[in-house]
């Protein structure tokens, strides 16, 4: 299959020499802004292979990890009320303000893992009888989905608790918020939804190079050395990897699905303040599905975005690692986690948890 | 877990539903986000939705690029 191409020693071998070259002898910091990637580096020990003054950091790239506590606590209510409550598995451990659906599931609420929403509108149809609430969780690569469901007619007894967020203006963020970013490696998959184009604005006003990149060990490598080669050229551009999947324009349709049914919003995210237009919201031509409004949701316990570790929010901002977390591997383990970047196999301190000691790469 | 992409071959299309290959397990997905998508396709494919057509050539063509941009860097 194609992507065994991407799996050759001796390539890997050649990028690394001219990573080495191109990185010269000044600090640099380069961040990702998906789990995925965060996964392929640290599972395949890629930082032991890159220089000392390259430091590559995770950015807030897992969306189970900013889910504020205080929409966990919506679903926790609703679920409390008799509501049927379906979402991703990896949303079940996220700790609310007091519960998580984990718990709520061992005293009986009836919480359901789907794999799709298409599922969670199945279980509406066999449940006429009983409200079901999708929870819908995730960046540009889950939002289209839920989009779509909502406008292909569910049943009435369908709605969606919205929590989907938007990658971009995250970046936006970060670079105001002057971390010493020096590029930006691009969320693949986000990228094959929404294209180059709503990458580029942050090129023109904060000069940073960005490289879309895929999620192949190599790939990484590549992107990291395109992003180095920017860095020596002194461009800020949005170059693309990972073109066998990604398309400049993105996927239209999936674009045009998130159009149709969301709205802009400004929300906060765990760890994270508010983030100026960076939340999705159900339009008002769908407000009969959004639960939101259905169920007159009120905040719950509190509007805390979570407790967490002391660590969390410094993680999520690429300014700390795992390790420097007093609770790390100790109070928070994947089995029990207290902050949210442990509990998705895409958060941060998980990946650390389970590969962060394979230092020396496969590849050599 | 939803956060995974994963790539699968078409074997049969139902309007807006496919059956994909997931290398020997093989599973329903919606492909109505993808407009030209054919049996024998390689797709990626997100919650139960087909995202991306995955362009063998496309790799082939990006190894040949990776090569010719390496050779041109210090």
């Amino acid at each position: 299959m194609m992507q065994d191409k991407f799996d050759d020693k001796s390539i890997a071998a050649r990028i690394i020499r001219k990573i080495r070259t191109l990185s010269g002898d000044k600090k640099i910091k380069l961040m990702h802004i998906c789990g995925t990637h965060e996964q392929a580096i640290t599972k395949n020990g890629l930082r032991s292979l890159l220089p000392e003054n390259l430091e590559v950091v995770p950015g807030p790239g897992c969306p189970v990890c900013i889910t504020p506590a205080n929409e966990i606590d919506k679903a926790i209510h609703l679920s409390r009320c008799g509501v049927i409550i379906t979402t991703y598995g990896d949303m079940l451990r996220v700790p609310g303000s007091s519960s998580s659906l984990t718990k709520e599931k061992a005293t009986c609420g009836d919480i359901r893992i789907v794999y799709s929403p298409f599922e969670a509108v199945d279980i509406a149809k066999k449940n006429l009888e009983k409200d079901v609430v999708f929870m819908g969780v995730g960046f540009e690569t889950t939002a289209p989905m839920t989009a779509q469901v909502l406008s292909s007619s569910p049943p009435e007894n369908f709605s969606v608790l919205c929590s989907h967020r938007l990658v971009p203006p995250a970046m936006e963020l970060l670079l105001k918020g002057g971390y010493s970013i020096d590029g930006f490696i691009d969320p693949g998959h986000v990228s094959a939804i929404i294209g180059t184009a709503p990458y580029i604005p942050l090129c023109e006003k904060y000069h940073i190079p960005q490289v879309i990149s895929g999620f192949e060990p190599l790939d990484v490598l590549m992107s990291i050395f395109m992003l180095l080669r920017q860095i020596r050229n002194s461009d800020a551009k949005v170059e693309n990897e990972y073109t066998r999947v990604v398309k400049p324009e993105g996927n239209v349709q999936a674009r045009k699905l998130m159009d149709e049914v969301f709205d802009i919003g400004s929300k906060e995210w765990r760890g994270l303040p508010v983030i100026p237009d960076a939340t999705l919201k159900i339009r008002s031509e769908f407000q009969e599905y959004d639960a939101q409004i259905r169920f007159d949701l009120k905040l719950q316990e509190s509007d805390a975005c979570g407790t967490d570790c002391p660590q969390c929010g410094n993680i999520l901002k690429g300014l700390s690692n795992p390790a420097d977390c007093e609770n790390f591997g100790k109070l928070c383990t994947p089995e029990n986690p207290v902050g949210a970047c442990m509990v998705s196999s895409e958060g941060t301190c998980n990946i650390a948890y389970r590969y962060g000691n394979l230092a020396m790469s496969h590849l050599f | 877990m939803m956060c995974i992409a994963v790539p699968a071959q078409v074997t049969e299309i139902n309007g807006e539903e496919a059956v994909l290959d997931y290398g020997g397990v093989k599973r329903k997905a919606n492909i109505s986000m993808l407009s030209d998508v054919m049996v024998g396709d390689y797709v990626l494919v997100h919650v139960g939705y087909a995202i991306s057509k995955m362009d063998e050539d496309e790799a082939s063509e990006t190894l040949k690029l990776w090569d010719e941009m390496l050779k041109a860097s210090p």
